[in-house]
């Protein structure tokens, strides 16, 4: 890959024609481009609008309950500096979690759905539709259709429907229609395409609520937006709390919304260390793993450029993870960027360590990580002990484990 | 410069009667199958020929289709055996007219400048491709026109006459118009508002305007081609191919003889379009 020539500021993307050099774009069926066109048009008009401002923000206090805590992990401080010393290195980092986890519906996803149902409240839209993996995004759309008063449909893939049992069913109280999707491994990408399948359908009346950070311009754009919330947060609560900037800041990958939430109003802060967590699956050397920016290649799917997993003939993989958030084949366009750049390092973590941080996390913290956010923390777990005790690390919770305890019963043999 | 579209398109005005285009999928159920799928079309009175390039994640695809490229994908194809396809077929027949029609993707990751070279030579016309609207011009579009290849578009219920020149000004060959917002199998939308459509379509260029998206029977062609330069025919004949496999993919007859059999009485009802429209 060419490495793109350094910008002086790694946040001014995208440009006017949605892309982050090459990657981004608006790669979507002709139906759907006066739809995007419209979209952009609304989104530019909200965002510098001060009453969508006002109304998001009371939301986000009220209903949300934000800002989430910047946690000092004190436990798992004390536990990695053990590590440290007995490996002779006497370090250890402090680490701190960004809380997503406590926000209303139990993960970041809240931020992105209530910043996108005031849009299509803007636009006149009667319906929601959504995609989910891990049902996280899934729960946060069904709750802000329910607060509004829009009919849901919820896309799923059919092995998600089956690992996520209990978010299926709070999708269901919530009043969203769950529809299973069989196409390929079901998982996110099969519901993703027949979430545009429905988009393109019911395009008049049907707002497209897409989950994370990815497909065509505006999505990508508007969702970071939305979810630079939790770098903003952090960034002024670390300030507060140490007086200074983080060294690190981890946050794993799927589609790379909380991590581009994170990342963002950090991506400036030359000196803070910025990593994204993919998922390493059983390992790079196959192809049971979500590692798309590791092990994949630039590509075109759901409507943007970007690393994808898939063949020399340019048929999409279907990957693998223990954690259904983190099983896509594919990562934001604006990730693709930041890795070609350099400025964001990304790293694979197995599903084995992920399932040891989540552990380690319960234990040490009494805090049920996300499978997701298990394995940020599983970084972590690999380089705090090398940093010195001055050090600080923040780790993107993003969302609660309450979720994945049936996944990791299964993983540990054990019935509940 | 003209294409074998242009002259096809040209010919058949002439006759005074609108095209039958008809879709198969390249490489479903194999490969084998699939050229005898190809040479038997124009024998049975398809005019254009569209080959779908089979994709994993064909987003504006209805089931049928969806299952078709699997099946294709599981054969064994790939984009450079759909362009041999064309090849070997081009030996036979160096006059109907072939566009291929797919996702971008493949092509992207095959190299836009080998893809049009190898497309070229192996006698394709014309590109058909879903995920690449006006907006995304320089990544194919331009380069396919400098080789000489037509770039067909879609414009959709949802293209309005605003937006209607954009899509239009690098499109060459033929407009597809798309007769529905939805996926491609769903049921046909109401023929009065698809004629309207293509009139207003026709108001803004010269070039035929052909319609498809849930046109599956000989009447509906006829109707269709009443008023539409042409018509064109998919998921009804990808579903002729489906129907004569077995549950494990087994071939239980000649899909190639059933497919000949549908395009047949296709052809009867786009030739018999403007007498209809006369009476």
């Amino acid at each position: 890959m060419n490495k793109p020539a350094m910008p002086n500021s790694f946040r001014t993307g995208p440009d006017e024609q949605g892309m982050f050099g090459i990657f981004g774009g608006r790669f979507v069926a002709e139906t759907l481009m006066p739809l995007i066109l419209d979209l952009e048009e609304q989104w530019n008009k909200a965002k510098t609008d001060p009453e969508f401002k006002a109304e998001l923000q009371n939301l986000s206090t009220h209903y949300a309950g934000r800002p989430s805590k910047l946690y000092f992990a004190e436990g798992l401080t004390k536990h990695l500096r053990e590590v440290s010393s007995a490996k002779g290195l006497g370090g250890g980092a402090k680490v701190y979690f960004k809380r997503e986890d406590l926000n209303h519906t139990g993960s970041h996803k809240i931020n992105n759905c209530l910043g996108q149902i005031l849009l299509a409240k803007r636009m006149g839209k009667k319906r929601i539709i959504a995609e989910t993996g891990a049902g996280q995004h899934g729960v946060a759309s069904a709750t802000v259709a329910a607060r509004f008063g829009y009919p849901c449909v919820v896309y799923m893939g059919a092995t998600d429907v089956a690992r996520q049992s209990p978010n299926v069913f709070r999708m269901k109280l919530l009043g969203a229609e769950v529809r299973p999707v069989t196409a390929g491994h079901g998982t996110l990408k099969d519901a993703m395409n027949e979430a545009l399948r429905d988009w393109v359908t019911n395009v008049e009346d049907t707002y497209y609520l897409i989950g994370t950070a990815a497909g065509p311009h505006p999505y990508p754009e508007l969702v970071r937006d939305f979810q630079s919330v939790i770098g903003t947060e952090a960034r002024a609560q670390i300030l507060e709390q140490e007086g200074r900037l983080p060294d690190v800041i981890i946050a794993a990958v799927g589609g790379g919304s909380n991590a581009i939430g994170l990342f963002h109003p950090f991506l400036d802060d030359k000196d803070v260390r910025i990593i994204g967590i993919e998922a390493g699956g059983r390992g790079l050397d196959g192809i049971e793993h979500c590692a798309s920016m590791n092990a994949g290649k630039p590509g075109v799917l759901h409507g943007n450029r970007t690393y994808l997993l898939q063949n020399a003939d340019g048929q999409i993989l279907d990957g693998h993870s223990i954690s259904a958030g983190l099983d896509y084949p594919g990562v934001g366009p604006e990730h693709s960027w930041l890795r070609d750049s350099g400025r964001v390092q990304y790293e694979p973590i197995l599903d084995d360590e992920a399932l040891e941080a989540f552990q380690l996390t319960t234990r040490v913290e009494g805090i049920i990580p996300a499978l997701e956010s298990a394995h940020a923390i599983a970084h972590a777990m690999k380089i705090v002990p090398t940093m010195d005790k001055d050090q600080i690390v923040i780790v993107n919770l993003s969302g609660r484990g309450d979720k994945d305890v049936h996944t990791v019963a299964n993983m540990l043999g054990m019935e509940i | 410069m003209t294409t074998r579209i242009d002259r096809r398109m040209a010919k058949l005005k002439a006759e005074g009667r609108p095209a039958l285009v008809t879709y198969f999928m390249g490489g479903d159920p194999d490969y084998d199958s699939s050229l005898s799928i190809m040479k038997a079309l124009p024998i049975a009175g398809a005019d254009i020929i569209e080959m779908g390039m089979p994709f994993s994640d064909p987003m504006a695809d209805g089931p049928a289709i969806q299952a078709a490229g699997l099946r294709a994908l599981k054969g064994g194809q790939t984009l450079f055996k759909t362009l041999k396809l064309a090849a070997d077929f081009r030996a036979g027949d160096d006059e109907t007219p072939i566009v291929l029609m797919g996702y971008y993707n493949p092509i992207y990751i095959y190299g836009v400048d080998r893809f049009l070279t190898d497309a070229k030579a192996s006698g394709i016309d014309g590109l058909i491709v879903v995920d690449l609207p006006p907006e995304m011009d320089e990544e194919l579009c331009i380069p396919a026109l400098k080789a000489g290849v037509n770039f067909i578009r879609l414009a959709t219920p949802t293209t309005d006459d605003k937006r209607l020149p954009k899509v239009l000004e690098n499109t060459s060959g033929f407009v597809y118009y798309v007769s529905m917002t939805g996926i491609t199998g769903s049921a046909l939308a109401d023929t009065g508002k698809v004629a309207a459509a293509v009139n207003r379509i026709k108001g803004h260029t010269d070039l035929p305007v052909c319609v498809g998206f849930g046109v599956k029977t000989a009447e509906q062609a006829r109707v269709i081609g009443a008023n539409a330069d042409g018509v064109v025919v998919g998921t009804a004949i990808v579903n002729a191919v489906a129907n004569v496999l077995g549950p494990k993919g087994e071939k239980t007859a000649d899909p190639a003889e059933a497919v000949a059999t549908l395009v047949s009485g296709l052809a009867q009802g786009v030739r018999s379009a403007r007498l209809a429209a006369a009476e």
